[in-house]
């Protein structure tokens, strides 16, 4: 995968240090500048350079993705620097995926990606080509919630609720990593998710019951 | 019974402020100062101007104007002590990272991007940051001055500082730092000029009508053109309190680039913008007779505000009422420094000041060799000290019997350091919590439609403590309708007034007014029923009938019935509509003192090389009235638990006062509680209502749920090594 690949090389400095997307960017604009004042009359020069810079440039600096969104094949153009959680909530209004941090702090943004809990706001979209990303608007069976969900109603695993989403993909992720033997287990493995309203307890409990009843996560 | 809206947030259905979906919206990100103290002397934008999709920047050169800023309070009304923050009014800085600037551009990338290239020259003046360097500024609340009855004034019960002169007597004194709310959801708004004069915000918030008034008041236009939405409310702990300067910069920019406007804080600016609990410096005095009776108390204390605001709190309220002592005294000042301004924090003032308070006992308690909670015991008080009244309910003892058996406090050893489980020391500590039983006034909607179901609105909110779930409830009591039939709409200026969600108030104020449409709903029907002259319900009356699952009867043969429905349909309604205030009985109020009680125990162990503090096992006790959702009161419990484990040993902002800035700015620096931070923590309610204070019976929990947290587990760290931690957070550095 070409794109994936970029991105894990180092990002070469263009020239005068700057960075290639940056170089590109300048160029266009320039370019766009020149292209401008030799073909156009004085006037109508500033208001159609700046469109017409900003759409080559915004074309230029899309690259396209194919993902698979809760089952839905989903073909993209996005921003390189647009993050999946971004991409999600901004641009597909999957709104269930939260911002909390932007960090990777807090797990408010825990999705999965191939079956693997991954942090969406530390993701860039590009790095999900080709991949299968399940949110919480995805986790259920149609009108059928799947049993985290349930168990987490059930013990009261929230208040507010904002966390909520991403405790849930968390909890998921932990029993189908093999790492909810335990409430000391659960609790390790879980901290990457911050519950300000302190639910802690609950949603220990929650995952303690949809592993002790051995349903298919 | 489970959460009302339990479905739609753990599908990811509930949509909170910044999730909503206008057409053409665009994206703002505010840019901060970096400086504390002076003013801008120029400020570059012209690279964030020409950059892609910028639609704006502004700043306080071109910002359009905010009308209401402009206008000085009425001159018969008395002078603010400060005021907010006004945005991009002037070039002046009060505090690091005050916004000064917002960029809105198409995305929010772009403007994440451009807001990076806004660039600021300065004109430095020197800070004050250091609250310890600054002490002698401290001054007295403009309150207390202007009132010297007033509940921030220096107070005086039997002699001052009687303590001093005592010969079995503790003095010590107690910091606090900064800390700061931090709930999941950043503060977001999206701001919508519908029409020139015509504004919706869909905005975090506990105070639907306050900001409403607030916006509307701003911008010079009628109440009703205001719409605030705030259906679902992603944790706030008090910051959604106060109406901060990125909501304003937000509705300056919508008005300016004609467009949905949708600005979420970063978790940074959630340091800076939108108000903490202020860093507080107390001293306790206290004085004992042998047999454990407290013959006095002093109680002071220093809070932090900024240089603009006045911010106060009621720090000492718990000193004065708590205990019999003859002999109190509190003293109460505010510090201004160059930074923003503070805002009640969960359990405001009376966290911090039972921190101190309640660690005090436990060291009279020590000195005099009487275990903490027989010396509680012995000063109990079966009325108000302060102000001399009954107490309308208080079951504390019964709270502390409940929590004393459940964390076995018989193993608590006198001693320190006596128990141990293997390498690590085992202790014991309590610590005690009030907070006074408000309830306000609110009006509740209710429409019971001819499918028999009931819909109630009010302009409440729900940030957590599932105010929603507790009215459907209270409702199918009080109704006889089943909670399943039952919806509570709120978060919206649409529906009729409600006050902020604060001061542990909402289900004795909101709850009052549903009770009150219960009993509305009720005589509307028997009426109804009794006008039928040729049934048994003939002249039948509210007290003869039942009103029971959707049913009508008489209460004498039940055999009789009529479905709500039913009745309806006989009158030929589609609906029954009624809507209903309730206040409180002031002149009942005067006669009571109202106060929800808690007590906590907390087991601790450390490790005594390492220093390490855990808390092993917490049991949170409250006299909170009648109880309406075990599950979701026992949730708001444990979540107040879990808030104090924060406050005793992880919190604390730390300000790098070279520059007056933060360095605790993220939850990498500021530590919350995680998962591996809580114990199985078990919440008790002695659950008996208060009649007197709401029909429902209910007192206040959230704030108590974390008041004597802090002082339970340092009063246990003390049991379990012998060394008393006056300053918090409790740091392994502390413990070796």
């Amino acid at each position: 995968m070409a794109v994936e690949k970029d991105l894990t090389q180092p990002l070469p400095n263009g020239e005068d240090g700057k960075r290639p997307d940056e170089a590109r960017r300048n160029f266009l604009k320039q370019s766009s500048i020149l292209t401008a004042f030799a073909l156009t009359p004085g006037v109508a020069v500033k208001a159609a350079d700046l469109k017409f810079e900003e759409k080559v440039a915004a074309a230029f600096e899309k690259v396209n993705v194919t993902l698979e969104i809760n089952g839905k094949k989903r073909k993209l153009s996005v921003e390189p620097r647009t993050t999946l959680l971004d991409l999600l909530r901004e641009q597909m209004h999957l709104t269930g995926t939260k911002k909390g941090c932007d960090y990777g702090q807090c797990g408010a943004c825990t999705v999965h990606v191939d079956g693997q809990r991954v942090l969406s706001c530390l993701t860039l979209a590009p790095m999900v080509d080709g991949k299968e990303v399940t949110t919480i608007e995805g986790l259920a069976d149609g009108d059928k919630l799947h049993p985290m969900q349930e168990a987490f109603i059930k013990h009261d695993g929230f208040q507010c609720g904002y966390c909520t989403p991403g405790q849930i993909m968390s909890a998921v992720a932990c029993i189908r990593e093999g790492h909810a033997d335990s409430d000391d287990e659960i609790r390790e493995y879980m901290s990457g998710n911050i519950c300000r309203c302190g639910a802690y307890p609950n949603i220990v409990n929650a995952i303690k019951e949809v592993k002790n009843g051995g349903q298919r996560v | 019974m489970d959460r009302v809206d339990g479905r739609l947030k753990v599908t990811g259905a509930a949509k909170y402020s910044a999730e909503y979906e206008l057409p053409n919206m665009a994206h703002a990100v505010l840019v901060g100062s970096t400086i504390a103290k002076g003013s801008i002397k120029s400020i570059d934008t012209k690279r964030a101007e020409n950059a892609p999709g910028v639609l704006a920047v502004l700043h306080y050169q071109n910002s359009p104007k905010v009308p209401g800023y402009a206008q000085e309070a009425h001159p018969t009304e008395p002078k603010p002590a400060g005021k907010p923050l006004q945005v991009f009014i002037d070039n002046q800085i009060h505090f690091n990272d005050q916004p000064i600037a917002v960029v809105v551009a198409d995305t929010l990338e772009r403007a994440m991007y451009a807001a990076k290239l806004v660039k600021a020259q300065y004109n430095v003046d020197k800070h004050a940051t250091d609250f310890n360097q600054n002490v002698p500024k401290a001054v007295l609340p403009t309150a207390a001055k202007r009132n010297p009855k007033h509940g921030l004034a220096d107070y005086v019960r039997g002699k001052e500082d009687a303590y001093k002169n005592e010969p079995l007597k503790i003095e010590s004194e107690y910091v606090i730092p900064t800390e700061f709310h931090n709930p999941m959801e950043l503060q977001s708004i999206i701001a919508h000029w519908e029409a020139d004069n015509r504004l919706t915000v869909y905005d975090k918030t506990q105070a639907v009508i306050g900001t409403q008034n607030a916006f509307a008041k701003d911008w010079g236009i009628p109440v009703e053109n205001v719409k605030v939405i705030a259906t679902f409310v992603g944790g706030a702990f008090g910051n959604g309190l106060h109406t901060w300067p990125h909501e304003t910069a937000a509705i300056i920019a919508a008005k300016k680039v004609n467009r949905p406007v949708k600005l979420m804080l970063t978790r940074e600016q959630m340091f800076t913008m939108v108000g903490y609990r202020p860093h507080a410096w107390q001293k306790v005095g206290m004085s004992a007779t042998k047999d454990g009776k407290i013959t006095a108390i002093t109680h002071e204390a220093i809070g932090q505000t900024s240089s603009y605001e006045e911010f106060t709190e009621s720090t000492l309220q718990q000193t004065r009422m708590m205990y019999t002592s003859p002999n109190v005294t509190t003293r109460y000042r505010i510090l201004p420094l160059d930074v923003s301004t503070p805002i009640w924090m969960r359990g405001p003032g009376e966290a911090t000041g039972a921190f101190a308070l309640e660690s005090a006992l436990d060291e009279m308690a020590y000195v005099l060799g009487i275990d903490p909670l027989e010396f509680r015991l012995i000063n109990h008080t079966d009325k108000d000290p302060e102000k001399n009244l009954p107490w309308s309910t208080k079951y504390l003892k019964e709270a502390m019997q409940m929590g004393a058996e459940r964390i076995g406090w018989s193993k608590r050893q006198l001693k320190p350091g006596q128990v141990k489980n293997g390498e690590w020391l085992v202790g014991y500590g309590m610590g005690v919590g009030t907070f006074g039983a408000n309830r306000g006034r609110a009006k509740v909607k209710g429409t019971l439609h001819k499918d028999g179901t009931l819909v109630m609105q009010s302009a409440t909110t729900d940030i957590g403590p599932g105010t929603g779930t507790a009215m459907v409830q209270i409702a199918a009591q009080n109704l006889g309708l089943p909670p399943e039939k039952i919806v509570f709409e709120l978060g919206s200026s649409l529906y009729p007034p409600s006050p902020s969600q604060g001061g542990s108030a909402t289900v004795a104020t909101v709850g009052s007014a549903v009770h009150a449409v219960c009993q509305a709903l009720k005589q509307r029907l028997t009426s109804m029923v009794a006008g039928n002259a040729d049934t048994s319900f003939k002249g039948a009356t509210v007290e003869n009938l039942t009103f029971k699952d959707g049913y009508v009867s008489l209460t004498a043969s039940p055999s009789a019935r009529l479905s709500f429905t039913d009745i309806l349909k006989q009158q030929n309604l589609p609906e029954l509509e009624v809507s209903e205030e309730s206040s409180p009985d002031n002149s009942l109020r005067q006669k009571y003192s109202m106060y929800s009680y808690s007590v906590h125990f907390a087991e601790v162990q450390v490790h005594p090389l390492t220093g390490q503090a855990r808390v092993t096992n917490m049991v949170s006790c409250a006299d909170a009235g009648t109880i309406i959702n075990a599950k979701t009161a026992g949730n708001q419990m444990i979540g107040g638990a879990v808030g104090g484990i924060g406050m005793a040993l992880t919190e604390g902002g730390v300000i790098d006062h070279r520059f007056g800035r933060y360095v605790t700015k993220d939850f990498a620096e500021y530590h919350v509680p995680v998962h591996a931070d809580a114990p199985n923590i078990s919440s008790l309610f002695v659950n008996k209502p208060d009649l007197i204070n709401n029909p429902n019976g209910t007192k206040g929990i959230g704030e108590i749920a974390i008041i004597g947290v802090a002082p339970a587990i340092a009063n246990a760290i003390f049991n379990a090594t012998g060394k008393r931690i006056r300053e918090l957070p409790i740091t392994p550095d502390k413990l070796i």
